[in-house]
């Protein structure tokens, strides 16, 4: 249900073009011990130009605090439809955060950059926090984050 | 029924509502602490000076903000690592460090969520709402119980524990209906429940493309006040297409990183700022004297917590279980039971159990319950009233009153009704004065005439129960027992024996302190704290009923004194008239906080006749602050039931007594106290005008004496005795 939704909430943004080859992604994200309260996550890809595509993924379920995901709001305008149906709870200190998606083949190698936004009550707000090119070379090798993310993998 | 929902909320939310209540003190005092660390900025400090000593200590500054305490931090990064700050402002270095508070962090997480997140949050919400319902539910019984909302902070009677509920309650319960309504405001506001939403501007579509305006030539930033700044974010490095944004209180909008301009601007909405000002309200954030207050106020839950278990326990307690209990329909005799705290049910219990011994079918019912038309057998219909507060029905008896007023006629069977209350309270048996007056108004029939028990007396009980069933025409015998403390044998010292010539033997007996448990010793239980006039009750042999006796000594004499006459035929008075020194009885101890002389300095005028002089003498013993008193005490004959004719003079030649009046009421001019009173009655009036506090002692003939000489003499000033007592200024122990 999980990776179908996805497909479709990348699916508006994303031109036909391979729908029908996907293949599941995992994506690892594993939080450093920050010393807050739990974090919001927002995944999503952008294309060459740096313009939204999709999201992935909305680690956090008020909408309200939304705003701090400064990128991805922008990128939006804090749209729910965007991440209707892929929304899960927001990730404490030191948790990791494993999804697993059925990804079209048609963003990999082709210039699509994977965004991670981060936020956290009474903390700073760190918008690109993780930025990863998707490639089929890149995929299980982590990558840190700038504040709050100390590991970020996918994996194929 | 108002006291069902402010009972069972209680009880089911308690450990919520302390839970909330105690998180929420603790946090109340970090806005303070926080406004007073937090370095401030100076008065007129723009956003665009600010930005730019912050930018030159931390050229990789990203964002500003400023916490409604006035404390500015700083995000920046420095060759790709993350760093925070807390700055000075006038200089725009670090100071301390911007990482959260821990223990805040540990204590906002149990406040708000019990560490259950949602889960959590909702059944905070549910101790925020069962907060709202206790309050109200306590504003409508606390009125009830003053007599009305003018009287709001009107002295209390009663129990320890009910007081200190009340006392607490009545100033606190501002600040509970404030967190507690806020706090669901929030909880809304984070479930997404209001339209509260900050408003963002569209993102522009276009910029200028350049970069590198400096912060100071930025004209919004020049005109914002620091005071005004809630967060200012730096634009990318090395992205032309992103911008300076900007909130202050009064919205968002996006400034070209190039020319400066306002790119976009929104204001705050209506709702965004009502949120805003409810979160500084719950919080403190901004008011940190607000907060203080709300968590003092706060810490009265837990007392009011324990005090409030403390008063149903002992309300339930009281109640006993009725066996036996006939249908309505079916019942010779209808028992109606308008009773508050539960005590007048016990009396009921016991008249149940005598009438259905007797051979009666008998229905108890609360007064609340009275349906006329389904007591189709009934031969008559016995209504035991207590009363609420300044004369109201209590909680069992609502309704009665307009469902009586409803009936076309008054039932057939004929009416007896039974007050019960403290006749140290003004309205005292006032609801059952109601009662009776509203039956007689509908011409209902009387079966006895209206009757009262003061102060739970079993022996006016029993009295009261033999009229009754001379009027059935059976021999109806009420032993009522209330739930009694549990009694100490007491071994006479010493008696002194007066009053044999004039038919009228009475006895200053004094008896050892008995031994104290550690336990009554900590707690001040039992024999461990009493004062002259509380209450000792002795429980004669043979009989299970005990009689209450005025105390003449306080713990600090150390002994346990009282005054007996003895009664003919009394069972208990005789048998305290023959105990010789070495005898015991069997006797526990109850409070009369009604009848203690107040704290205060003003004069005490004393009032009291035969062995009602007991705890009046015990007060002037007790008087070391040398208060003036003045003494007006009745006897038959000075040379034979002089009561303490031994110590008076002592007492005032040490100060403790001020002026004694004696009234002699045997001789060639029989004179009585009241006479005494009216014979003084310019200095009796001087005194009361200036402050004077009246306790009178003695039988019921005597009061009512005392109390219209009285309102004789105050009626020249305005004043009554009514009045007086009203404001605790006039209290009676009668019997």
């Amino acid at each position: 249900m999980k990776s179908l939704l996805a497909i479709l909430a990348l699916s508006t943004a994303l031109t036909a073009p391979g729908l029908a080859m996907a293949r599941p992604v995992t994506l690892t994200t594993t939080m450093t011990n920050y010393g807050g309260d739990g974090a919001y996550l927002a995944l999503y890809v952008t294309d060459t130009s740096g313009a939204y595509v999709g999201s992935l993924w909305m680690a956090g379920g008020k909408s309200k605090y939304y705003e701090h995901l400064s990128d991805w709001y922008r990128a939006t305008g804090g749209d729910p439809a965007q991440i209707n149906g892929i929304t899960g709870a927001s990730v404490g200190a030191g948790r990791s955060l494993e999804i697993t998606l059925d990804l079209a083949d048609a963003l990999f190698d082709a210039g699509y950059t994977l965004h991670v936004d981060a936020a956290v009550e009474d903390m700073r707000d760190s918008p690109n926090e993780v930025a990863i090119p998707l490639t089929s070379a890149g995929a299980g090798k982590a990558v840190a984050g700038r504040r709050y993310i100390a590991s970020f993998t996918y994996d194929m | 029924m108002i006291r069902a929902f402010h009972r069972w909320p209680g009880l089911l939310a308690l450990a919520l509502v302390t839970i909330l209540a105690l998180s929420g003190a603790m946090l109340a005092v970090v806005p303070a602490v926080e406004r007073i660390a937090a370095p401030q900025a100076e008065a007129g400090l723009t956003v665009a000076t600010l930005a730019t000593r912050v930018q030159a200590a931390y050229p990789g500054v990203e964002q500003i903000r400023r916490a409604p305490s006035g404390q500015i931090t700083a995000y920046w990064f420095d060759q790709g690592t993350p760093g925070a700050a807390v700055i000075e402002p006038t200089t725009g270095l670090g100071v301390a460090s911007a990482d959260p508070n821990q223990v805040e962090r540990w204590l906002t997480n149990l406040h708000r969520s019990l560490f259950l997140d949602d889960t959590g949050r909702i059944a905070m919400a549910a101790g925020a709402a069962a907060m709202l319902v206790l309050a109200f539910s306590g504003i409508a019984l606390v009125a009830r119980r003053t007599g009305g909302w003018r009287h709001w902070f009107a002295r209390l009677r009663g129990p320890l524990a009910g007081r200190l509920h009340v006392e607490i309650a009545r100033v606190a319960v501002l600040g509970l209906v404030l967190s507690a309504s806020t706090a669901l405001w929030m909880t809304a506001s984070t479930f997404d429940l209001l339209p509260d939403a900050t408003a963002t501007p569209v993102f522009p579509a276009e910029v200028s493309g350049e970069t590198g305006v400096s912060l100071s030539d930025i004209d919004l930033l020049q005109t914002t006040p620091v005071a005004e700044l809630r967060a200012l974010n730096f634009p990318y490095r090395d992205d032309a297409t992103d911008v300076y944004t900007l909130k202050t209180d009064r919205g968002t909008g996006y400034l070209d990183q190039g020319t400066g301009l306002t790119l976009a601007w929104a204001d705050l909405s209506g709702w965004a700022r009502l949120s805003e000002t409810i979160y500084m309200l719950h919080t403190g954030q901004g008011a940190a004297a607000l907060g203080l207050v709300l968590g003092l106020m706060a810490l009265g839950v837990p007392v009011m917590g324990v005090t409030g278990v403390l008063v149903w326990w002992a309300g339930r307690r009281g109640r006993p279980r009725i066996r036996a209990n006939r249908p309505a329909r079916q019942a010779e005799t209808i028992l109606l039971v308008g009773s508050e705290g539960g005590s007048t049910w016990g009396f009921a219990a016991t008249l149940h159990a005598a009438l259905t011994k007797a051979g009666q079918s008998v229905h108890v019912a609360p007064m609340s319950a009275f349906a006329p038309e389904s007591y189709t057998r009934a031969d008559r219909i016995i209504v035991l009233a207590a009363t609420y507060g300044d004369g109201d029905a209590p909680a069992s008896a609502k309704g009665f009153l307009d469902r009586l007023a409803a009936l076309e006629q008054a039932p057939a069977a004929p009416l007896a009704v039974l007050g019960f209350g403290d006749s140290s309270f003004p309205a005292y048996c006032a609801f059952a004065e109601a009662v009776s007056a509203a039956a007689n108004a509908k011409g209902w029939a009387e079966l006895m005439p209206l009757d009262s028990v003061d102060r739970q007396s079993a022996q006016t009980f029993a009295r009261w129960g033999r009229h009754l069933g001379q009027a059935m025409g059976l021999s109806l015998d009420l032993a009522h027992q209330p739930v009694l403390p549990s009694t100490r044998a007491l071994s006479l010292v010493s008696r002194r024996d007066y009053g044999a010539d004039v038919q009228a033997p009475t006895a200053i007996l004094r008896f050892a302190l008995p031994p104290l448990s550690l336990w009554q010793r900590l707690t001040g239980a039992g024999f461990a704290r009493f004062q002259a006039g509380d209450l000792v009750g002795i429980l004669p042999e043979g009989s299970p009923v005990p009689r209450l006796y005025s105390l003449a000594s306080a713990r600090r004499d150390g002994f346990v004194e009282i005054v007996v006459r003895k009664q003919p035929g009394g069972i208990c008075s005789s048998a305290l008239m023959a105990l010789a020194p070495g005898d015991t009885v069997k006797a526990f101890l109850r409070r009369n906080p009604g009848f203690h002389p107040d704290r205060g300095r003003s004069p005490l005028i004393l009032i009291g006749a035969g062995t009602g002089i007991g705890p009046l003498a015990g007060i002037i013993r007790g008087n070391r602050r040398l208060r003036p008193i003045h003494l007006f005490f009745g006897m038959r004959h000075p040379g034979s039931d002089f009561l303490y004719s031994r110590e008076m003079p002592v007492w005032k030649a040490e100060g403790r007594l001020v002026r004694l009046v004696t009234a002699v009421s045997r001789g060639a001019q029989p004179n009585y106290v009241q006479d005494a009173l009216r014979a003084e009655r310019a200095e009796v009036a001087r005194l009361i005008r200036d402050g004077a506090r009246v306790m009178v002692c003695g039988g019921r003939d005597m009061a009512a004496g005392v109390a219209d000489a009285l309102a004789e003499i105050l009626a020249p000033s305005g004043l009554t005795p009514a009045l007086l007592k009203a404001e605790g200024r006039y209290v009676e122990d009668v019997y």
